[in-house]
């Protein structure tokens, strides 16, 4: 290093720092205290807001569908996070391992580019009960027909495998990024003490890619949480709300009955869940620090 | 990160179209020239409404009427978003379960003064529809348009399974057994072996074709389904219609009901919810997985137009207990209280009211218009074409043959209360007096 004083570049990066900040506090910022001021309030798009305190947070807390609104949403996390994670962590490895072919990279990311929409619209064929694809194939093998939509026990894992579907590639990819800083002669050693895939995979990928495995887990969780478009365009929260989500909830207090008030108390309560869930995985898994280092 | 951002995205495009939308109304000076925004869902009618814009200016020629579309869900959404913006459209299309807000609300521009001023003669829309969109002697919009149901069925289908089309048009109905509506209904239903719903060997787990296609995501009137029949059986919604606010869905007669179409998947003759398709009906019937379900006017051309892919019919409603009986619905225009443009709105909502817009319109064959001369027309004009609808005609002309689908407040909420409850009967988690004793006590304390 020189023997230079270091300019002072802190003037500077704020200029820097200034586009981001004022997209941040216009669209993020500021809709934030707003929506924690309507939340007290018993705004309905169409009257002036006035103050009611607690009332729809207590009102919030003592309505069934709420509730009923959490569990379901981690019902779904659960369903889709373990399985995403789990197929993700295999396909990465895989990647890492094997082969590291561009075009089929590439191609694991295709799932990830098709809009929800589309993904939702797609499904909703195949798997439809009297016209889907996946049903004749049941009934070629000759199993009944199942509501894969329409049974409530189906309904919410089917769903979870659909956006598990969509975003393996994706999760898959950045595991994979995550994979190739562990330095090669780990494994190289590994391999002349005659340890197996497998054992490397435990002994070496697993405990080194615990930071990146974190903030992916991180990540996903909380686009987990936000599950919405794959919903609205299959089942719309039925049968009898076996699929309503809390953003959906959120979507048709705020958007269909005009609640707006209550809705903003509802998400704000997603919000507080979701910065107590991300506090306590970045703690348990020491997201920031690496056994690298 | 990628759904926030989308979101973000999503945001912001938002935002640029809101800008670009408030742009597109500048200020006019008095006595220039006026463009009123008129806004409507139906992409089928946006053509219609067109020709009736283009002759409105003709005579008006300093009236421009600018006619914006979108969707379904999204126009109820921009429309109220607009609305609390304070830059709502000055002429909008209305429906029953959403306007009821917008009137409590304030939105609605009172439009009797005008009416009385110029003398609007209200007797001659199809009877009862003008007095859907009035209120303590006020009124909120002039009828536009109106529906009614009926049976619609695959006449081949029906023909190869010897069922006479002559003996579809007195079909009788009652929740015990059914009366001569199931007897079609299983005598169409065929399983994979080719034997009907009647043969005592029908295999009921090996269905190749329903007799009937339900619809179970039908909100809280049942206009495509039970709310037809349970009102043949006796079920009114609510203590008066428009603004009642004591809803009866307790009624054992609405229980009948929902337990006779239970009854319908039990036997094989329909599809049971959890093994049922959530596509609409129309592709399920085009694609030959169903006989006979219940259709609205608005899908005549649906299924006689050039895109349906078999030959359906429409044949009347069964009759029930307390005869045949049709929910009748109706579309009306309103004008915004907020336009700056008041008499020029009321005389486009004049003139969508008049027979010179709803004979276009008649004419074009879309939509039956609320003017029962002009409905004619529109009869005429799918005659011309080969279509026979005079079913849709004759039910609403019936006397004592229709009845209103009801327009409360908490429109929407009561919709999702309802159709949980009577979902929940028929998957079985619940039965039907049960689940709708529940829902109806929910409904109700709504009103509180």
């Amino acid at each position: 290093m020189s023997a230079t004083k270091p300019r002072d570049d802190r003037r500077a990066a704020w200029w820097f720092l200034a586009p981001v900040l004022v997209g941040f506090a216009v669209f993020y910022g500021y809709p934030a205290a707003r929506g924690v001021w309507y939340s007290v309030t018993d705004y309905n798009m169409l009257n002036t807001a006035s103050y009611v305190g607690t009332e729809n947070y207590a009102k919030l807390f003592a309505d069934e569908k709420f509730w009923n609104s959490m569990l379901v949403t981690a019902w779904y996390v659960v369903l889709n996070i373990g399985s995403q994670t789990l197929l993700a962590l295999g396909v990465a490895s895989l990647m890492h391992r094997l082969t590291r072919s561009v075009v089929l990279r590439a191609t694991l990311l295709l799932p990830w580019l098709v809009p929800n929409v589309t993904i939702g619209l797609l499904w909703m064929w195949l798997l439809d009960t009297n016209l889907g694809f996946v049903n004749q194939l049941l009934h070629t093998f000759g199993f009944d027909p199942v509501g894969f939509f329409t049974d409530e026990t189906w309904a919410m894992p089917t769903v979870a495998g659909i956006n598990t579907w969509a975003y393996t590639g994706y999760t898959a990819l950045l595991l994979y990024a995550g994979m190739l800083q562990i330095p090669q002669y780990l494994y190289e050693g590994a391999a002349i003490d005659g340890a197996g895939e497998w054992r490397m995979f435990r002994g070496i990928t697993l405990p080194l890619l615990r930071p990146v495995l974190a903030l992916v887990l991180v990540v996903s969780m909380i686009g987990s949480f936000q599950i919405f478009d794959t919903i609205a365009v299959t089942t719309k929260g039925g049968p009898v709300s076996a699929t309503q989500v809390i953003y959906y909830f959120i979507y048709q207090q705020a958007f269909k009955y005009f609640h707006m008030g209550y809705a903003a108390a509802a998400a704000i309560c997603l919000a507080l869940i979701l910065g107590l869930l991300t506090a306590i995985q970045m703690r348990m898994l020491r997201a920031s620090r690496s056994d690298l280092a | 990160m990628n759904r926030r951002s989308r979101a973000g995205a999503a945001l912001l495009s938002l935002a640029v179209v809101a800008g670009l939308a408030a742009c597109s109304t500048a200020e006019e000076e008095p006595g220039a020239a006026v463009t009123l925004d008129y806004w409507l869902w139906d992409d089928n009618q946006k053509a219609s409404y067109q020709q009736c814009a283009d002759a409105f200016t003709k005579a008006n020629p300093n009236i421009t009427i600018k006619i914006s579309q979108a969707a379904w869900t999204e126009y109820w959404q921009n429309l109220t978003t607009q609305i609390a913006a304070g830059d709502a459209p000055d002429v909008w299309t209305n429906q029953g379960s959403y306007y009821p807000q917008f009137v409590s609300s304030g939105q609605i521009l009172d439009i009797q003064p005008f009416v009385d001023a110029d003398k609007v003669d209200l007797s001659q829309y199809q009877g009862g529809l003008a007095d859907l969109f009035t209120k303590d002697g006020q009124r909120f919009g002039l009828p536009k348009d109106w529906d009614t149901m009926a049976l619609v069925y695959n006449t081949e289908h029906l023909k190869a399974q010897g069922i006479d089309a002559a003996a579809l048009k007195d079909l009788t109905w009652n929740p015990t057994d059914g009366g001569s509506f199931e007897q079609v209904i299983a005598k169409a239903t065929v399983d994979e072996k080719g034997r009907n719903g009647l043969d005592p060997a029908f295999d009921k787990t090996k269905v190749k074709v329903f007799g009937y296609l339900p619809e179970w995501a039908d909100g809280s009137q049942g206009q495509n389904g039970w709310g037809n029949l349970a009102a043949s059986n006796g079920f009114t919604y609510l203590d008066k219609n428009p603004w009642g606010t004591q809803y009866k869905y307790d009624d054992p007669k609405l229980a009948q009901t929902i337990d006779w179409f239970k009854s319908l998947s039990a036997k094989g003759y329909s599809p049971a919810l959890d093994k049922a398709s959530t596509l609409s009906r129309d592709s399920l019937l085009n694609a030959g997985k169903g006989a006979i379900t219940f259709a609205g006017s608005w899908m005549i051309n649906s299924y006689l137009g050039e895109g349906a892919k078999l030959k359906f019919a429409f044949a009347p409603l069964p009759a029930g207990p307390q005869g045949r009986k049709t929910a009748i619905n109706g579309l009306s225009d309103a004008i915004w209280s907020g336009t700056k443009h008041k008499d020029e709105a009321w005389k486009w909502v004049k003139f969508l009211g008049s027979a010179d817009c709803q004979n276009i319109v008649g004419g074009n064959g879309v939509v039956f218009p609320a003017i029962k001369s002009a409905s004619e027309k529109a009869l005429a004009a799918h005659q011309g074409k080969g279509r026979d609808v005079k079913v849709f005609v004759d039910e609403a002309a019936a006397p004592g043959g229709t009845f209103f689908v009801p327009i409360t407040e908490h429109g929407n909420e009561v919709s999702q209360l309802v159709q949980d409850a009577i979902q929940s009967a028929i998957l079985g988690q619940s039965d039907s007096a049960t689940a709708l004793k529940k829902a109806n006590d929910q409904v109700n304390a709504l009103f509180k």
